[in-house]
């Protein structure tokens, strides 16, 4: 049986400093859900399979269903609402949007943030990359096609971008 | 003939326009709101206690340690719900055996009294102030139990030591059977030639990446209810909760979809869950919370497929079709869900004509129940194991003939439309030539050849399957499911209410979860009314707003809700035209509506319908003598005959047998759906389709341990759900057949990927490998053994 405890802790969430109370068996997706009420972030599976809770901790993608919330202890800590910026969508998230790279929208936070990692570890990914580095998020409604179609269009946009 | 890129509409302003979607910016940014992002004042949470075992009887439940448990607020167990005389979840549509007998119906208890009938069944339901504490709780709950024998090889389920149901002993649910027994055996009986195979069906796990979740509340001051669910169709969740499980009254109860996270048939089902927690909200005179884990997903949310097959097709010397004979054992599951009993019946048996002109056609169809999770309508539902049978034993005759399976299928195809099968339907349009010819061209047919003799060189093997596929949609005339044994009408509801400014919002009992109709219904209502398409709402998903509605499901959308909406523009133009003739002193009849402008017709006088809009709300100027104020209109569409998608597939493939691995050469899927509303809508439900028809010949099965019904499939560890580098680019064309008995002429696009796609797979593959029958789903494995004649 175990005694509800609390334990006081920090972290900075989309540039906010956040300071809570968690219990100490709560992932940190359950912290940005439920204690912050950052419902972006969604969960999709309890095998950290799916990737639909990819948020990025100390700018590294992560799946927030398998940390605990306090392993997140003075980290910094995005989620999918804090990739636009000023009301202005990421390019990813454009890219999505032009390739209709998503249906449900359900897995689409945790695949844009995975993107937006992937793009940065691997500016120059090839289709075949791209798609083998999509293994750990699984979209049920697109077959992956506009997926990959919205990472290249990202990518193409951001050379040219560095072109201009 | 008509490419996606050129659609044939173009002249109907945003009807036929790519148009990026309005959802994507709020699913983009985190802001979607699925069922459990919302949280309700005084929130608690619900955990259910699941059986152990497949088949047990319960011999006593201990809740005291539980109820003890910190936070714990209320646990309920199936003798609670007897008490309070809540009944059992309904099925939907009766079926009649061969004898004239209905089929068996045993009970659906919400939570299980007695006995428990698959791993996963629900025992108990714990409430608490958290879903931690509910959770803790739960494995403090002590529950005896005997262990029974478990059925569940649906082969041997008739006969089976064990009955799923202690009234049903023979574990048979029906034995059911149609078309023309006596033409088709005397068909076979001078045929020249019959091919046979012995096909299974797969039994798939649908996964819609949003588990399955439900928040319900109660308010006391108006006794009311309402309940936000993951649900395709919350109209009909409503109808069934209240009238055949809670007894209350459907005023009483409001049931909000919200965004919902892909359904693929899953969420059209009343399940035990969101039941329970709607009765038991007045209990708790909470909210209470619930939301499947992945896990308990695997376990109870209603699996697809599971069927046995033999079939048989006769044929005479050249090759033309005479008959076809086909027998299935469909599994049932341990419950008939929802619409469980219709998909190996009404939805398969009915579509094995295919594309051929097939003269006698005869299928049995034996339901068993067993202990796993109940089965039901799974993306194509019934429709894709019609597709795998015919289109698998149509090739598997061209290879016993010697004959080019093009040659054999288009030799055999129906060309005169409208078209009776000899199953029961009427064809109203199509044109298969034409699809096949586009196929052929697009995946360079003439060029296999020397493309296999180029596989062969380097030691590997390569093969082309075809794929030819028809599916009924627009589901459905009432009169003609009411006669084949649909419990509810299967029209569509559409209200469109124009608002003072001009500004419409529509109303639809359709529901969209990833399908995108708030932009393609958008596009409809802005081009028939001539005005922005950003001036267009769409509302749906709320039995508080939304008049009535049937839901989202056989790709009955655009086809029967799109066809409401525009009946509803059609009685607002009307009605406009009236106020209009009025403001321009002239007589009803000499009023046109074009672009969003009445005018009198042969003249230059004319009144935009903003301004028609404005004087329906402020009446100064008005007939009030003769005409309602306002701009307001319901609408329902019965549709008169089911739609009929249809589609070329072919696949080539490419086998590496020293490891088993299978390359996808090309993919190339040619389909018709009549008019198209969103072309890059429509080639995303195709994409979408095929990679779920081939995680279905490649990677997908749902196992149970045959003796003691463990689903070993239990999590994404198990069960391989197709991951971006398993699925290929699919290359998508288009032939346009308008639908002529609705006023889109549109036929539904959302399941044919999943339909016609399984079979082209298997073609190619046993193509390649120069073999009659691989099982899906064909595993690396599979593969490897049978290119190596490895048993």
């Amino acid at each position: 049986m175990t005694v509800p405890i609390s334990v006081p802790m920090s972290l900075t969430v989309n540039g906010k400093a956040v300071n809570v109370n968690v219990d100490p068996r709560t992932l940190l997706v359950q912290l940005l859900r439920e204690n912050l009420q950052l419902t972006g972030t969604h969960v999709g599976c309890d095998t950290a399979q799916c990737g639909a809770c990819t948020v990025h901790l100390n700018g590294r993608a992560v799946k927030s269903c398998s940390m605990l919330a306090v392993q997140a202890q003075g980290a910094t800590v995005m989620t999918i609402e804090g990739l636009a910026q000023n009301g202005t969508m990421h390019p990813m998230q454009e890219a999505f949007r032009e390739c209709h790279g998503l249906q449900c929208g359900f897995c689409t936070p945790g695949m844009v943030m995975s993107a937006v990692q992937l793009l940065a570890d691997n500016p120059k990914a090839t289709e075949a990359e791209i798609r083998e580095d999509l293994d750990g998020n699984i979209c049920r409604c697109t077959g992956y096609q506009n997926i990959v179609k919205s990472i290249q269009f990202c990518q193409s946009g951001a050379k040219a971008s560095m072109a201009a | 003939m008509t490419d996606l890129s050129n659609p044939p509409q173009a002249a109907l302003g945003p009807i036929g326009q790519p148009i990026k979607r309005r959802e994507d910016a709020r699913f983009l940014t985190g802001a979607g709101q699925y069922t459990d992002d919302v949280v309700m004042h005084g929130q608690t949470y619900a955990a259910f206690l699941r059986s152990p075992h497949a088949h047990a009887r319960i011999t006593s439940i201990k809740l005291a340690a539980a109820l003890a448990a910190p936070g714990v607020i209320r646990i309920f167990t199936g003798q609670d719900l007897a008490d309070a005389k809540v009944g059992g979840l309904p099925c939907g549509w009766l079926i009649h055996s061969k004898d004239g007998s209905p089929m068996k119906e045993p009970p659906h208890p919400v939570l299980a009294i007695g006995k428990v009938r698959h791993v996963g069944d629900q025992v108990a339901m714990v409430v608490a102030e958290t879903l931690l504490q509910a959770k803790d709780a739960c494995e403090l709950i002590e529950v005896d139990y005997e262990e029974l024998p478990a059925v569940i090889d649906i082969t041997k389920a008739h006969g089976h030591k064990g009955s799923v149901h202690d009234d049903v002993a023979d574990n048979v649910c029906y034995d059911w059977g149609h078309g023309n027994k006596e033409a088709t055996d005397a068909a076979f009986a001078t045929a020249a030639h019959v091919s046979t195979l012995d096909i299974v069906n797969n039994r798939l796990i649908p996964n819609a990446m949003e588990p399955r979740a439900a928040n319900a509340s109660y308010t006391k001051h108006d006794e009311s209810y309402t309940l936000y669910v993951a649900n395709q169709n919350p109209h009909v969740e409503r109808l069934l909760m209240c009238a055949f499980v809670l007894g209350l009254p459907e005023s009483k109860v409001r049931v909000i979809a919200p965004d919902v996270g892909g359904g693929f048939g899953s969420k059209i089902f009343l399940y035990a869950e969101e039941t329970a927690l709607v009765w038991a909200s007045k209990h708790v005179g909470r909210p209470i919370k619930w939301t499947s884990d992945r896990s308990e997903a695997f376990l109870t949310d209603a699996h697809g497929r599971d069927h046995a097959t033999k079939v048989e097709l006769a044929l005479d010397a050249k090759g033309m079709f005479l008959a076809m004979r086909v027998k299935t054992i469909a599994n049932m599951g341990a419950y008939l869900s929802t619409f469980a009993s219709s998909v190996p019946t009404i939805l398969y048996a009915t579509l094995l004509s295919g594309q051929y002109k097939t003269p006698a056609i005869y299928a049995e169809v034996k339901a068993v129940f067993t202990n796993t999770a109940p089965v039901d309508a799974y993306r194509g539902a019934g429709r894709p194991e019609a597709t795998y049978v015919v289109e698998r034993i149509v090739e598997q005759a061209a290879r016993d003939l010697k004959m080019d399976p093009a040659v054999i299928r288009r030799q055999n195809f129906v060309t005169e439309f409208p078209f009776a099968s000899p199953v029961g339907l009427t064809y109203d349009t199509g044109n298969f030539n034409a699809l096949l010819d586009r196929a052929t061209e697009m995946a360079d047919v003439a060029g296999f050849a020397k493309r296999r003799a180029a596989s062969e060189a380097k030691g590997m093997k390569r093969g082309m399957g075809y794929s030819c596929y028809i599916e009924a949609c627009g589901l459905a005339p009432s009169n003609v499911a009411g006669a084949l044994g649909a419990r509810a009408g299967l029209f569509e509801a559409g209200e469109v209410r124009v608002h003072p400014t001009g500004t419409v919002t529509v109303f639809t009992g359709s529901h969209s979860h990833g399908q995108g109709h708030e932009t393609t219904f958008a596009q409809i209502v802005a081009a028939k009314l001539g005005i922005p398409v950003e001036n267009v709402e769409i509302v749906h998903g709320d039995t508080g707003r939304v008049p009535f509605g049937m839901g989202t499901y056989g790709s009955r959308s655009l086809a029967v809700g799109g066809s409401a909406i525009v009946k509803a523009v059609d009685k607002v133009i009307a009605k406009g035209k009236k106020i209009a003739a009025h403001l321009l002193e002239a007589a009803d009849t000499d009023i046109e509506f074009e672009n969003g402008v009445f005018k009198v017709a042969g003249t230059d006088k004319s009144v935009p319908f903003g301004s028609v809009s404005l004087t329906a709300y402020v009446p100064h100027n008005y007939p009030l003598d003769k005409l309602e104020p306002g701009l307001n209109e319901n609408a329902f569409y019965d549709p008169t005959n089911f739609t009929y998608p249809s589609g070329t597939y072919i696949c080539e493939v490419e086998v590496d047998p020293e490891t088993g691995k299978v390359q996808i050469e090309q993919f190339i899927a040619v389909d018709d759906f009549g008019n198209i509303i969103n072309p890059m809508i429509v080639e995303g439900q195709v994409q979408g389709g095929i990679a779920q028809g081939l995680g279905q010949a490649m990677m997908e099965g749902a196992a149970y341990d045959p003796e003691s019904g463990q689903l070993l499939t239990g999590s994404y560890m198990d069960y391989a759900m197709p991951r971006a580098s398993d699925i290929p680019n699919f290359s998508i064309g288009n032939c346009v057949t308008a639908c002529t008995h609705n006023p889109l002429g549109v036929k539904g696009c959302g399941e044919a990927g999943a339909i016609g796609s399984p079979p082209a797979y298997i073609n190619a593959l046993t193509d390649a490998l120069g073999i009659r029958e691989i099982a899906m789903p064909a595993t690396v494995e599979r593969v490897w053994r049978a290119a190596n004649h490895v048993a």
